[in-house]
């Protein structure tokens, strides 16, 4: 960038208040947000007062080794989330990229163990959406968690996409296909990439031999394969791209929704399984 | 006005536009249906709130007439108990959600960023999207009149467990109460986004000079009401997801049978709720803080006093909710707690009503049409607020729940409160939007026929409740003052026929108004009528509170400020103007889509609406900001002066 290094990243001149636009617009979304959590943990834990008869012991069906470890991982993933930002700020394109990625990959494990987690629940314990309270409660909250996450990997992905549309006006047809393509194999390595993990974890504790498990899911595990050396064939650097230091404000919104959801999930963590362990 | 004068030169700010894929090219008509489809202006959003608002309370009000028929003799026929119900659950969630809350989102748009010295909103293409969502979640309440479901049938308040699959469903695929779900559900996505909008405009886009302590009090309402809104929707989003969820996945959140707590609805309901009636409220106190000064001729009294006791009722109206529902039980200390905050919340209340009668305190009156509904809102509120107040003292209200007085209380607020103020502001602001005058004896019989019909209507109902007319039952042999009330009815009805009816001629045949015709205080008076697309020529700076009048009493000072800002702003490359998008609408068809799939239960038919939203936000998010600048020529000093009328 010709002007790198001139951005002042804490004050935009061309507003009254000197803060960006869309900084200050994510602040008052996430003001919206903390209320919208605020109704969801409040059911959760009126009816965790009120259990009616029969309801499931949460320390029965919980397993806290497995939570506790996803959710040091979505933790984690927030502090790459602001490394990422650090970098753009500083026009480091390929450590933004590369710290993106690795977000996205640390909120896809936490994504990953709350499917495994949910599948667990329902086919092992049997608590489903129906059954009980806890049930209704339990789903909705962290399921509600969940789809949060996903929309802000799905916003990772996007904006890592978008990271090499080339400079110049005359490149927008084809790398807006080019785009789409990425996000379509993005998307299917990650589909296939998380049913590979899953069943490996099954054939895991099924002590099914490593050969039986690769035929078994070969389907999965070649989409995977094929797909990450795609994504990484399409993820090097491809001369002088649109994205750089001026998008510092993109990734620095998408990094507050990104903190936002961790900060929620702690309280998630704390209110709904470190309350059961008191 | 001569609109030649001011033809604007347009130039595109990129050269090789032609170059961008077809997908991203951008509509550039400014006129015809293309040109309203993808509008980005903030004044042109405007109006197609207001007009739809309009649209809706005449819809509203023609439901209110059924019921009032139903209502005028015993035993009367009229209607089916289906069809009464319908009408009485659509009445006020039309009323509350698609007439007043719109209608005030139109002054949002329309005035505020005039007011701050503002081109626009500060995401021109964002504030589109909320009104095209609006509509989509206006049409999904509405489907259902056209369908075999019928529409919404189990109150605006909807409670837990009338709307549960057992009570609400007459048969089996009836959708009604899904409709009324999802479309609720869709404009707190329109309200929320609109005012995280507002809410970012206010504080970042005031011109120069306009400090937060100058802002027009309506701007002020406007920032207040957009943080209500953003705090409170997101309670019924998730009263509404939980009860979406125990409809469609057979969840247990209001599942009496499961341990489902059906009270936990009202209060989520509640804490959205409350806040609500200051939503519906502020923004006309805000236009009457704006009204009463200017035919006053008379600073507002207490500027400060009103902008904080406005800021007063915003924290304190999430702390009331529970006096919906002191005869639930909650027990004495919570009962008591309520109490105690809802007869704090009638002081700041009670504040502004006092400083309205310092600011006409010794001052020059000019009755003229606005005016008068802003007087008629002070008193007519004030009844309202006297029978609100007698609300929170628990044990009265215990008598008085589920009764026409809470009817009567709550029509003088909304009617005489928030619609006065809001047919005032349409009086208002009716010369700058459109360029023409409403005569003033036609403005003041509406007014009239308004204000008697609506006092016919609902002054009885007081005494009817505390003699024990429950709502919704007219057949307790209270006869007479239940005909009155019809009667009543339709005088209002008439009222706002005449009022409408003035306005539709005066639009196409009014007397031509010219600048500033009522000698103003706010900025908004300051730009020729109607508006120019860019609002300021030049972006104007602020010295004073009421900064328009403060501009004429010093018009050296101001004309040599402006002279210097046009100089920069031109070497700067003249106004910078957003450009129109499909995107708004298309990301708004999705949503519309995917919800009446979600009523209607059907998954696949949702996710590909769903998905189409998805594509609509990505290619909006691709298709980049745009915008283009505008050379407009430098209006003559002559024609610049506030002339005199």
């Amino acid at each position: 960038m010709s002007h790198a290094g001139t951005i002042d990243h804490h004050h935009d001149a061309t507003t009254a208040t000197g803060i960006p636009n869309k900084k200050l617009f994510m602040w008052a979304f996430l003001a919206s947000d903390c209320m919208f959590f605020g109704a969801l943990i409040s059911t959760h834990l009126i009816y965790r007062l009120h259990p009616p008869p029969g309801s499931p012991s949460p320390r029965q069906i919980f397993s806290i080794e497995l939570t506790s470890f996803s959710t040091f991982i979505l933790l984690m993933s927030s502090l790459l989330m602001a490394l990422a930002v650090n970098a753009i700020q500083k026009n480091y394109l390929t450590s933004t990229r590369h710290n993106l990625l690795g977000t996205i990959f640390f909120g896809l494990i936490f994504l990953g163990c709350q499917v495994y987690e949910f599948t667990h629940f329902v086919h092992e314990k049997g608590l489903t959406l129906s059954n009980s309270l806890f049930g209704s409660t339990f789903y909705t909250l962290t399921g509600t968690h969940g789809c949060h996450v996903a929309i802000g990997v799905l916003w990772l992905i996007l904006t890592y996409i978008r990271s090499f549309k080339p400079a110049g006006a005359d490149a927008g047809r084809p790398w807006l296909a080019g785009a789409f393509f990425h996000f379509f194999i993005f998307a299917l390595t990650i589909v296939a990439g998380m049913a590979t993990v899953l069943s490996g974890v099954h054939a895991h504790l099924a002590r099914e031999p490593f050969r039986e498990f690769i035929s078994h899911n070969l389907l999965a595990v070649g989409t995977t394969i094929v797909g990450l050396a795609i994504l990484t064939y399409l993820g090097r650097s491809r001369g002088a791209v649109e994205f750089g230091e001026a998008n510092a404000i993109d990734v620095e919104s998408m990094g507050l929704y990104w903190h936002f959801v961790d900060i929620v999930w702690i309280v998630i963590f704390t209110a709904v399984y470190l309350l059961e362990y008191l | 006005m001569d609109t030649t004068a001011h033809a604007p030169l347009i130039t595109q700010e990129e050269p090789v536009a032609a170059k961008r894929p077809w997908l991203f090219t951008r509509p550039t008509a400014k006129t015809g249906l293309v040109s309203w489809l993808t509008t980005v202006d903030h004044k042109r959003v405007g109006l197609l709130y207001g007009f739809s608002a309009l649209f809706f309370f005449l819809v509203g009000g023609v439901e209110a007439l059924f019921i009032r028929i139903q209502l005028a003799v015993p035993n009367n026929t009229f209607l089916q108990h289906q069809t009464y119900n319908e009408l009485f659950t659509m009445h006020a969630t039309t009323m509350i959600f698609l007439a007043v809350m719109p209608l005030s989102a139109a002054f949002f748009n329309y005035i505020m960023p005039l007011q701050i010295g503002a081109r626009d909103v500060a995401f021109p293409r964002l504030n589109g999207f909320a009104f095209w969502v609006f509509l989509a979640g206006a049409i999904i309440l509405n489907v259902g009149w056209f369908i075999k479901s019928g529409a919404p049938d189990s109150g605006w308040f909807g409670y837990a467990p009338l709307t549960s699959n057992a009570y609400s469903n007459q048969f089996a695929g009836d959708i009604s109460t899904d409709l009324w779900v999802m479309g609720l559900q869709i404009l707190g996505v329109s309200s929320v986004i609109g005012s995280l909008n507002f809410i970012v405009t206010i504080i970042n886009l005031r011109a120069p000079g306009m400090t937060m302590m100058r802002l027009p009090v309506f701007t002020w309402m406007t920032l207040i009401t957009a943080f209500l809104i953003i705090l409170s929707f997101p309670a019924i989003t998730i009263a509404l997801v939980e009860l979406m969820m125990d409809r469609n996945f057979a969840t247990n959140f209001f599942e009496v049978s499961n341990g489902g707590l059906p009270i936990l609805w009202q209060h989520l309901f509640w804490v959205f709720g409350h806040p609500e009636v200051y939503i519906l409220i502020l923004p006309a106190m805000g236009i009457i803080s704006e009204i009463l000064p200017t035919f006053s001729r008379k600073p507002l009294f207490g500027y400060p006093i009103v902008v904080f006791s406005g800021a007063c009722i915003g924290f304190l109206g999430f702390g009331v909710w529970s006096h919906h529902m002191f005869t639930t039980g909650m027990g004495t200390v919570a009962t008591a707690a309520f109490s105690l905050m809802t007869m704090a919340i009638a002081v700041p209340t009670g504040v502004k009503i006092f400083n309205w009668i310092g600011t006409l305190w010794g001052g020059h009156l000019q009755m003229r049409t606005p005016m008068m509904f802003a007087l008629g809102f002070i008193w007519m509120f004030m009844m309202g607020g006297f029978s609100g107040i007698m609300h929170s003292a628990a044990p009265a209200d215990s008598q008085q729940q589920d009764s026409y007085f809470v009817v009567a209380h709550f029509h003088y607020v909304l009617i005489g409160g928030s619609v006065f103020g809001l047919l005032a502001g349409i009086h208002y602001w009716f010369p700058l939007v459109f360029g023409r005058k409403v005569s003033e004896f036609w403005g003041k019989l509406s007014f009239w026929v308004v204000f008697i019909g609506f006092n016919t209507t609902f002054f009885p109902m007081h005494f009817l409740g505390l003699n024990g007319t429950a709502v919704y039952d007219g057949n307790m042999g209270w006869n007479t003052p239940n005909f009155i009330a019809t009667i009543g009815a339709f005088i209002l009805g008439i009222g706002i026929a005449i009022y409408f009816a003035v306005m539709i001629y005066t639009y196409f045949k009014g007397q031509k108004a010219g600048r500033d015709p009522w000698d103003a205080r706010t900025l908004e008076w300051a730009i020729p009528n109607p508006p120019p697309e860019y609002n300021f020529a030049v972006t104007p700076s602020v010295h004073a509170r009421d900064a328009f009048w403060h501009e004429k009493h010093n018009r050296e000072e101001a004309l040599t400020a402006k002279a210097a800002t046009a100089h920069s702003a031109s070497a700067h490359g003249g106004i910078h103007m957003p450009s129109q998008s499909w995107f708004p609408i298309l990301t708004a068809g999705g949503m519309l889509i995917g919800s009446l799939f979600l009523a209607n239960h059907n998954y696949i038919g949702a996710i590909c609406g769903g998905g189409l939203t998805f594509l609509g936000a990505y290619l909006w998010a691709l298709e980049g900001p745009g915008g283009y600048h505008m050379h407009p020529e430098p209006e003559a000093n002559g024609k610049d002066s506030p002339a005199k009328h």
